[in-house]
């Protein structure tokens, strides 16, 4: 059974890859569906879902669209969280790669210093970025990355201290290669399976983490975001608790729909080479 | 008891030169933010160009940036950690004073994550692939997703709008003068929902960690040999299965303090708890540099210190682990 086949037939990967389709679909189509300013006023103030059709959300304190705001936000939180976990995993790589490979006194060094990002919480790490370089989409994805490559950068390093052992490294080393070429032309590509394997758990907490720093009011200003429009919806919680709860769910099903998947994806893989 | 001394006494030492780097690192991240506690100052209280220039030299921020750092980590050796600009006191002092608010809230949240977690996942681990196993799979799964700062906003409107069972934040009735444990009672009530917003995400955590444990321990050799003596079930699912999947969950525990601690930020902002992370959200707002140096150290030796007792609790909890073997 070939592994597409087998991902298709476990419903939890499924549902999760409609999910993801659906975020993506909402992200790409929203300068389309929603072309201007989605910050721009579009109604009255506060009105409650479902009574106007040309605003099927309704609208905020502002008189702002709530559905092209939700579109727009899932461009901001798929891009930050994207971009958030594709720097740790290639960090992480990079970093563990090194370490495993030199071992000695770079080793040590390297990994001191992964404990010491470790031993800081790394949403305190990402307050702290953000605030002294300021907050645009690149930083934010950067400030997430700060606190999130030491995961991969573990995972690497022991993959690597059980490859650097094999005959064909060895091999490398006879023919003279360059230890650095060996190092990322041989072993890298061999290690990177179970690193690539954590990067839906990555990608979940880079948007956790961006709606939470957006929620505290440390977003890029100019953009939408999921954890904004809650924090914005906060200040009327009494009288419009919807304002809050809709970006909320939406950012629930996103994250929900990036794990199922990302399972989904490393359960049938595996299962393929564990009968290879 | 010698084992645990030993690894106590290397981990200590890994721990310093962990804390050192830090240190640096966060000064001079910190350095690099545009303006200093003098410009904070000025615009909180006025001043000209001599007062500026005053308190630069008087506050020791006209020296180089490697002699503040020396000045820095000789302070600190002293436990002392500055003047905060925003609150006119020693760091140390507002820092021991919102502390214990966040310890307690730590704590809870972790008492209610672990007991809960674990003993929903032995229920689900006890029949895997029964109805209640999947059931509490995919709730988890759900639950795991959901950001805490968002939940605890539900939480608020039902709990506290809605229904108005339980207070809407903070950690006590104001000026109510309870003393005893009418006011640990009043705690616990503003505890409650504070509690379950931090805390659920990692109840789910450990759910599903014992319960892929217990998949694990179900094959192996020993659990056949325990059902061939004939024991019950519910004997080899406590006393063999689950008692062998518990242990990485112990590691986990040291692991997630970090997290916790910054997951911990969100929600004292959400439900106005006065603790240190509500503090680090005022210190960047403030753009108090210093304090936010100060807490932000006070959490790195907090999960220091939580790990090592983790790891002295794994010794004698796992007599495989042994002090020979070299951690990195």
């Amino acid at each position: 059974m070939s592994p597409l086949r087998r991902f298709l037939r476990t419903p939890e990967a499924v549902a999760g890859a409609i999910l993801l389709a659906v975020l993506i679909a909402m992200a790409l189509s929203a300068p389309l569906l929603f072309p201007g300013d989605p910050q721009a006023i579009a109604g009255p103030a506060l009105l409650s879902p479902f009574q106007d059709w040309s605003l099927p959300l309704g609208t905020d304190r502002l008189g702002r669209n709530v559905l092209a705001e939700l579109f727009h936000g899932a461009r901001t939180s798929l891009a930050v969280g994207l971009a958030a976990a594709a720097a740790a995993l290639v960090v992480g790589a990079v970093v563990g790669t090194l370490a495993g490979f030199a071992g000695g006194l770079v080793d040590e060094v390297l990994m001191r210093i992964t404990d010491a990002f470790q031993t800081v919480p790394s949403f305190l790490l990402a307050l702290a970025f953000v605030s002294v370089v300021g907050s645009s989409l690149g930083i934010v994805a950067i400030a997430i990355a700060l606190g999130t490559w030491t995961g991969p950068a573990r995972v690497a390093r022991a993959e690597v201290l059980s490859i650097r052992e094999r005959d064909y490294v060895a091999g490398a080393r006879v023919i003279g290669m360059h230890p650095l070429v060996i190092a990322f032309r041989e072993v890298l590509p061999n290690a990177l399976p179970p690193v690539l394997a954590m990067s839906s758990v990555i990608v979940a907490a880079a948007i956790l983490t961006e709606a939470a720093l957006s929620f505290l009011g440390l977003g890029d200003p100019n953009r939408v975001t999921w954890g904004g429009m809650i924090a914005e919806g906060r200040a009327v919680l009494r009288t419009a608790p919807f304002l809050s709860i809709v970006p909320g769910i939406a950012l629930v099903l996103t994250v929900l729909g990036v794990y199922l998947a990302g399972e989904g994806i490393v359960e049938t893989t595996a299962v393929r080479r564990g009968l290879s | 008891m010698t084992r645990a001394l030993t690894l106590l006494r290397r981990r200590l030492v890994g721990s310093i030169f962990v804390l050192l780097i830090v240190v640096v690192g966060t000064f001079l991240l910190l350095e690099a933010a545009p303006g200093d506690a003098v410009d904070a100052y000025i615009v909180s209280t006025g001043g000209d160009a001599g007062m500026i220039e005053l308190l630069r030299h008087r506050w020791g921020l006209d020296q180089s940036e490697l002699t503040r750092l020396a000045n820095y980590l000789w302070a600190l050796l002293h436990l002392d950690l500055g003047q905060s600009v925003t609150f006119s006191r020693p760091i140390r002092d507002v820092i021991l004073e919102r502390l214990p608010n966040t310890l307690l809230l730590m704590v809870s949240a972790t008492a209610l994550s672990f007991g809960l977690g674990s003993a929903l996942g032995i229920y689900a681990g006890a029949r895997p692939g029964s109805f209640r196993d999947r059931f509490l799979s995919i709730g988890s799964l759900a639950l795991y997703a959901v950001p805490g700062f968002w939940l605890g906003l539900v939480l608020i409107v039902v709990f506290a709008v809605d229904l108005r069972w339980l207070p809407i934040g903070g950690i006590e009735t104001l000026a109510s003068d309870k003393t005893g444990l009418d006011r640990a009672a009043d705690i616990a009530v503003h505890l409650v929902l504070p509690v379950s917003a931090l805390g659920f995400i990692y109840l789910a955590l450990y759910l599903r960690m014992m319960r892929a444990g217990m998949a694990e321990v179900w094959r192996l050799d020993f659990v056949l040999a325990a059902r061939a003596k004939g024991l019950s079930r519910r004997r080899i699912v406590l006393a063999h299965v689950a008692r062998n999947a518990l242990l990485p969950l112990v590691t986990m525990l040291g692991l997630q303090s970090a997290q916790m601690l910054g997951g911990s930020v969100v929600i004292e902002s959400v439900f106005s708890v006065p603790g240190l992370g509500r503090l680090a959200q005022e210190a960047v707002a403030a753009r108090d540099t210093p304090l936010l140096l100060g807490i932000i150290l006070t959490s790195a030796v907090l999960v220091i210190v939580i790990n090592l007792a983790v790891d002295i609790a794994y010794a004698f909890l796992d007599p495989r682990v042994g002090a020979g073997e070299a951690g990195a």
